[in-house]
């Protein structure tokens, strides 16, 4: 396939999602796309939405309807399993660490869904944090290097699409650099990025659109060249 | 001799006595070590109280005294063909019925497993009665070695042995494997590990399969001991959920502990106050409730 086709690819289609926690009806159909090899973010302010789309997408909710469709297949009715299988990594914003289990177990956890992930010496390569400790418990890591772990473990699965919640929240500066980095250079390798944020600042440094949410519904799209002219309008999204 | 010491001379059992008393508490506590690691195995993954557990212990014991009397198959392939057996009947126990009560209250499985567990026993002793059927001890394995302070019957060595093995195996598959971690990362967090793409629930379905099949195997090994009966699982089964909970619920180290130091504590309770011997583990659950409500190795439920 030539080069110049797969980029213009919509990798994810998001159309009219909703989604429910039981009763409350959190999601109001969302609609979206993501381009294959890009870096797109969902901005909003808390409780939007933005999580529940990641978890939407991911069928970690059961309870949603509308269409997700991945490389052009459905996902939503699938499970789980199945979702992670056709070629998409979920990093949470609590990170999952594991506590009954080592670094390294941590490292080598999910499943690899398709060829061509990285392997573990190149993750290390990325985290040298984690190669020093990779005997220790998960949980007893650091903040930052917990974040490392939950991004680090899921490149080795060869999934393609990377659903990434709030790798910045609670970091220092300095770490929060390190990802913006690591994400750059994760883009560099050909991952499609979806990112969830509340930090516009970070957001800025990495990607190449932003979708705004508010009330389980995107309200607005900007392109990451265009944010200085929008910027009055952002900062009345988000409120900051 | 000072004065003291003449008393604890006297006081002093036989040894004859004493070793005995202390292989037979090894022996019930290899089977307590057993039953208990599969109901903390089944716990941490399912959140589920087996109270199944004492009649696929039973069924173990059934399967391969009908493969002897019914069907001539002996006691070697029986050790592994009733395992299988009875992690069948548990699939399709979890299949059809467990599965749907996850989400509720635990007492709701306790009360769903104790259902099945007084059906299956029900229905055995309407055919079999409560007397038990002798199952006589495999060739291989009659016969007694002189140990030097004691007689040892080879059979009582070889189910001590066993279960240490099985004790053994199951703690290396569960905390030295790949397989093994995935089960720990689903008991702390299920849908995470499903959404890397790990089929968790029929991960759920086999550990309750691999629960009763050990159960079944303790049944196996316990039938030349302790004779085939339909009520064998019930009597066994309250014991052994006092041995989980003095060793914490969950905590594959803290059942199998527990349970041999419960069997020798018992054994020698034997030896010097006979009247406690059965009651003093419930004596000990009681202590441990009070002192330490999660038990010696337990998670907080």
């Amino acid at each position: 396939m030539p080069e110049a086709s797969v980029r213009q690819r919509d990798l994810l289609r998001v159309q009219d999602l909703h989604a429910w926690y039981g009763e409350s009806h959190v999601l109001h159909g969302m609609s979206f796309t993501v381009g294959e090899g890009e870096v797109v973010t969902l901005l909003g302010r808390n409780g939007v939405g933005k999580t529940t789309t990641l978890k939407a997408i991911m069928g970690i909710l059961p309870q949603r309807r509308g269409s997700v469709a991945f490389e052009g297949r459905e996902l939503v009715g699938l499970a789980s399993n199945r979702i992670a299988r056709s070629g998409i990594a979920y990093c949470p914003e609590e990170r999952g660490i594991f506590s009954s289990l080592s670094v390294e177990e941590n490292l080598l956890l999910p499943p690899q869904v398709r060829p061509g992930g990285m392997s573990v010496e190149e993750v290390y390569a990325l985290f040298p944090n984690l190669a020093e400790r990779k005997r220790g418990q998960g949980t007893k890591l650091s903040g930052g290097e917990q974040q490392m772990l939950a991004i680090g473990r899921i490149l080795r699965t060869g999934a393609r699409l990377l659903l990434l919640d709030e790798p910045t929240e609670g970091l220092a500066p300095v770490i929060v650099q390190q990802i913006g980095a690591v994400i750059g250079a994760l883009k560099q390798k050909g991952f499609t990025i979806l990112l969830v944020e509340q930090n516009f600042r970070f957001a800025a440094t990495v990607a190449d659109r932003h979708y705004v949410v508010e009330h389980g519904q995107v309200i607005d799209e900007i392109a990451n060249d265009r944010l200085d002219e929008n910027i009055g309008k952002l900062h009345e999204y988000l409120g900051v | 001799m000072p004065d003291w010491l003449a008393h604890i001379a006297v006081a002093m059992p036989p040894t004859q006595a004493l070793f005995g008393q202390l292989l037979i508490g090894l022996i019930n506590g290899a089977f307590y070590a057993m039953l208990s690691l599969g109901l903390a195995v089944i716990f941490g993954m399912l959140n589920i109280i087996n109270f199944a557990h004492g009649a696929q212990y039973m069924l173990g014991a059934f399967c391969a005294w009908f493969a002897l009397d019914y069907l001539g198959i002996g006691y070697w392939p029986s050790l592994i063909l009733a395992p299988i057996a009875v992690a069948a009947i548990g699939i399709a126990l979890e299949r059809l019925l467990l599965r749907h009560i996850y989400r509720l209250d635990h007492l709701y499985g306790l009360l769903l497993t104790f259902g099945v567990a007084l059906i299956i026993e029900g229905v055995l002793r309407n055919y079999y009665g409560s007397s038990g059927q002798p199952y006589s001890i495999p060739r291989e394995l009659t016969g007694a070695r002189n140990l030097g302070f004691m007689f040892l019957p080879n059979y009582r060595a070889w189910v001590i042995f066993a279960s240490l093995a099985v004790c053994f195996g199951t703690w290396f598959l569960i905390e030295r494997t790949r397989l093994g971690s995935y089960l720990r990362a689903a008991t702390e967090n299920p849908s995470l590990v499903q959404a890397f793409g790990i089929n968790v629930p029929r991960m759920v379905t086999l550990t309750y399969g691999f629960g009763a099949g050990l159960a079944a195997l303790a049944g196996v090994l316990a039938a030349p001991i302790y004779q085939v009966s339909p009520l064998m699982g019930s009597d066994i089964i309250v014991v052994v959920f006092a041995v989980v909970v003095i060793g914490g619920m969950g905590s594959i180290v803290g059942a199998v502990a527990s349970g041999f130091v419960l069997g020798v504590v018992e054994g020698l309770t034997k030896v010097f106050y006979p009247e406690a011997s059965n009651t003093v583990i419930f004596v000990v659950m009681a202590i441990v409730l009070l002192v330490k409500p999660a038990g010696f190795f337990g998670r907080t439920v």
